[in-house]
């Protein structure tokens, strides 16, 4: 199963190590991670997707907070969210499949970003399963370079992820 | 006023109550030792013979103490050879300041001599590391440095410091109080109410409860609490391997050790309880045997300080993320006056039909009597600091732990050549103590050259070489796993006594149990640093044993194999 966390980070020097280096010694399988700044200055905002079970999902997420620089961590799986993607897609377009490439890109809203001769630029964002099936339509013209952010996440309405552990695998009480 | 960055870091030791540290000077260090040389009133550097010394130095130091313990090396090799001790530290919750020296700021990332990726290689070992490229920030990082070390789940860290930050002058006044957005212990200390009367409600509805103790108690020093809590709830106390010496084993309601070489009866007892209570022990597979088989009838509670050991092996019913002191204080409070009679009555039988911890009547020299002699010649005295293997496990056992934090071992790590530098530690934190190193004849080989250390200063500790002149543990697994295979198990040892005397300290001899008694007894007469070379049977096994794989309900008590087809 699929596990998206945000993790919110102080913006050091090798925070990225730490945690590739968490995710490298406990073996816990990385689907994607995407960071950049966040809105508060010294905070980056990553977000993770891990392939693991729900028992393991609490695991990842429990050894990061340990992280001293992790400042909050959350699994928003469960939690109302929206999640984004972007890919760049290089596709082989000689001057005949042009027009139908872009009535594709059409359809995904996908914005133009380079037309050179034999080849276009296609951008796109959405959820992953969006971009999955964008690429999948147009493998067949030629993707001669693919390059995707993976996924960010935000979780709806006015709240904030929750920055308290998630609950334990038991029941409480 | 103007400091330099080493002065920053002595001044910081000295406000934290530092008195002693364990180092080893090299290229990049040394204007940290320049500085140690005017701060020597304050500060007393001990020199060990090998980095990995003062390492588990500053570790025995630190468990012994209850303060953080403080080390030094140099770059390159100083640091990794810190490693194997920092390593160890980390797996058993030790706190520990590693400060080591780099290459001055312009080598940094050229391969310069003697550079390593030093907080690289510290990364996954340490609770946190700093390199710091800056005096400015000295004053925050040290504080920090004891800060993380010395709070929640505790462990080592380490400051690495280029060496021209050591001489670079910047304006201090004071240390900065800690301020960590990511880092909050206090938070965690108290117990959630609601899951505190959720445990003791599962503790009024248990028969056949069980209290795991392990090194929580010591960190959280919840003696006084645990006795009181298994004393008014009537249950039977059973401690992992950094447990011993957090109950007194000579307590009706004390059953000893649970685990690979628990007491058959602490097995069986753990094995068929209803209800384990765990408090501050994270269910090593050491511990649990096989996994899948572990307790299967038990309800879990567990306490510990860290929220990533709840429900990390074993599936618990109630986890409450807390310090054990206030925990265990509110459960007393929740709880009604118990009664277990039957179920304690149930494991004493156990013990009275299986009695793992008798010893053989033998004219040869059991190591386990050995043991238990030195409990004897220092009237359950002695604070006992071991090494890994056969020696570790024998003097867990047959040694019996009646006062508070006098048993220290490398436990989650494993490393061999702890005991001899950590009983030094020890010393240094416990000058009044006797202390004695049980260590077996190749431990003591990795680490021996800190005879020295204890000659120049004249430590006080007892060094008890259990030699059965092979690496014990290997062959014990080579005889039952390897069909009697030894490959090197078999040691071709020093003389001991000689080397003892080369270093100009007393050693003695002995090879049977007269002499034993003898040269046990002149030892601890002896007002300084002793090596005794005690000779013990060579194919004396530990037992009882879970053998790798198997459960806790498939203890076995002793031997079948007839070890002279393999003589």
């Amino acid at each position: 199963m699929r596990h998206v966390l945000i993790a919110d980070v102080e913006d050091h020097p090798g925070v990225l190590n730490r945690i590739a280096s968490l995710f490298r010694k406990r073996a816990y399988n990385i689907e994607s991670l995407a960071v950049g700044h966040s809105h508060r200055p010294g905070i980056s905002r990553m977000t993770i997707v891990v392939a693991e079970d729900h028992k393991e999902a609490i695991q990842v997420t429990k050894q990061l907070d340990k992280l001293i620089e992790v400042v909050s961590v959350t699994d928003v799986t469960e939690q109302r969210h929206v999640s984004r993607e972007m890919a760049l897609a290089k596709i082989a377009a000689p001057e005949m499949k042009r027009t139908e490439i872009l009535q594709l890109a059409n359809v995904y809203r996908a914005q133009v970003v380079d037309v050179s001769p034999g080849s276009i630029i296609l951008e796109i964002t959405g959820d992953e399963d969006k971009i999955d099936s964008f690429v999948e339509i147009i493998r067949p013209y030629g993707i001669l370079e693919l390059s995707r952010t993976g996924e960010v996440a935000m979780v709806r309405g006015r709240a904030m992820p929750t920055p308290t552990m998630v609950a334990e695998d038991g029941p409480a009480a | 006023m103007k400091r330099t960055g080493a002065e920053i870091i002595l001044d910081s030791l000295v406000a934290h109550g530092v008195h002693t540290v364990f180092g080893y000077p090299g290229g990049a260090c040394l204007p940290l030792y320049d500085a140690l040389y005017h701060y020597q009133d304050r500060l007393n550097h001990i020199l060990v013979r090998h980095e990995q010394g003062a390492a588990f130095a500053a570790d025995g130091y630190a468990r012994a103490s209850g303060d953080v313990g403080v080390c030094i090396a140099t770059s390159g090799p100083g640091v990794t050879n810190l490693v194997t001790g920092i390593a160890g530290a980390h797996m058993d919750s030790v706190p520990v300041v590693a400060l080591t020296g780099q290459v001055p700021r312009n080598l940094l990332g050229t391969d310069g001599f003697q550079e390593t990726d030093a907080t690289g290689v510290m990364l996954p070992i340490t609770k946190h590391n700093w390199l710091v490229m800056n005096a400015e920030e000295l004053p925050r990082v040290m504080e920090e440095a004891f800060y993380i070390a010395n709070t929640g789940r505790k462990g080592p860290v380490q400051v690495d410091v280029p060496k021209d930050v050591f001489l670079e002058e910047v304006e201090f006044d004071d240390f900065p109080p800690p301020n960590i957005p990511g880092y909050n212990p206090d938070e965690g200390m108290q117990p959630d109410p609601t899951l505190v009367r959720a445990a003791a409600e599962v503790i009024h509805g248990s028969e056949k409860p069980i209290i795991l103790a392990g090194h929580g108690i010591h960190y959280s020093g919840a003696y006084d609490e645990l006795l009181a809590f298994a004393e008014k709830a009537n249950i039977p106390v059973i401690t992992t391997l950094h447990g011993v010496s957090s109950f007194p084993e000579s307590h009706e309601l004390s059953f000893g050790m649970v685990g690979m070489h628990g007491n058959l009866y602490a097995n069986w007892a753990v094995d068929r309880a209803d209800l384990l209570i765990s408090l501050g022990m994270r269910f090593d597979d050491r511990v649990t045997g096989r996994l899948e088989d572990f307790a299967t009838e038990a309800r879990i509670i567990h306490v510990d300080i860290d929220p990533a050991e709840i429900g990390k092996n074993v599936t618990t019913d109630v986890g409450i993320v807390a310090d054990l002191k206030p925990t265990i204080r509110a459960l007393i409070d929740e709880i009604d006056q118990l009664d277990h009679t039957p179920w304690v009555k149930q494991i004493c039988q156990w013990r009275e039909e299986h009695p793992s911890l008798a010893i053989r009547e033998t004219e040869i020299v059991l190591p386990q009597w050995v043991i238990r002699q030195i409990y004897h010649i220092t009237n359950g005295e002695a604070v006992v600091v071991t090494d890994v293997g056969q020696a570790q496990m024998w003097a867990a056992q047959h040694f019996w732990y009646d006062r508070r934090n006098t048993f220290f071992s490398s436990g989650g790590l494993g490393a061999m050549g702890y005991a001899f530098p950590a009983a030094i530690g020890v010393k240094y934190a416990r000058p009044n103590e006797q202390v004695w190193c049980i260590i077996g004849d190749g431990g003591f080989q990795m680490t021996l050259q800190d005879l020295a250390v204890v000659k120049e200063h004249n430590v006080d500790v007892k060094i008890a070489i259990i030699n059965n002149n092979h690496l014990g543990m290997i062959r014990q697994w080579q005889t039952l796993f390897y069909e009697g295979r030894f490959m090197s198990a078999k040691l071709e040892n020093p003389d001991f006594v000689k080397l003892a005397e080369a270093y100009g300290l007393a050693g003695l001899r002995a090879t049977s149990k007269k002499e034993v008694l003898k040269v046990l007894k002149e030892a601890a007469q002896i007002p300084g640093p002793v090596v005794l070379d005690l000779v013990v049977d060579e194919v004396e096994k530990v037992y009882p044993m879970v053998p790798a794989g198997s459960s806790l309900a498939e203890t076995i008590e002793g031997d079948e194999v007839e070890e002279a087809r393999y003589a």
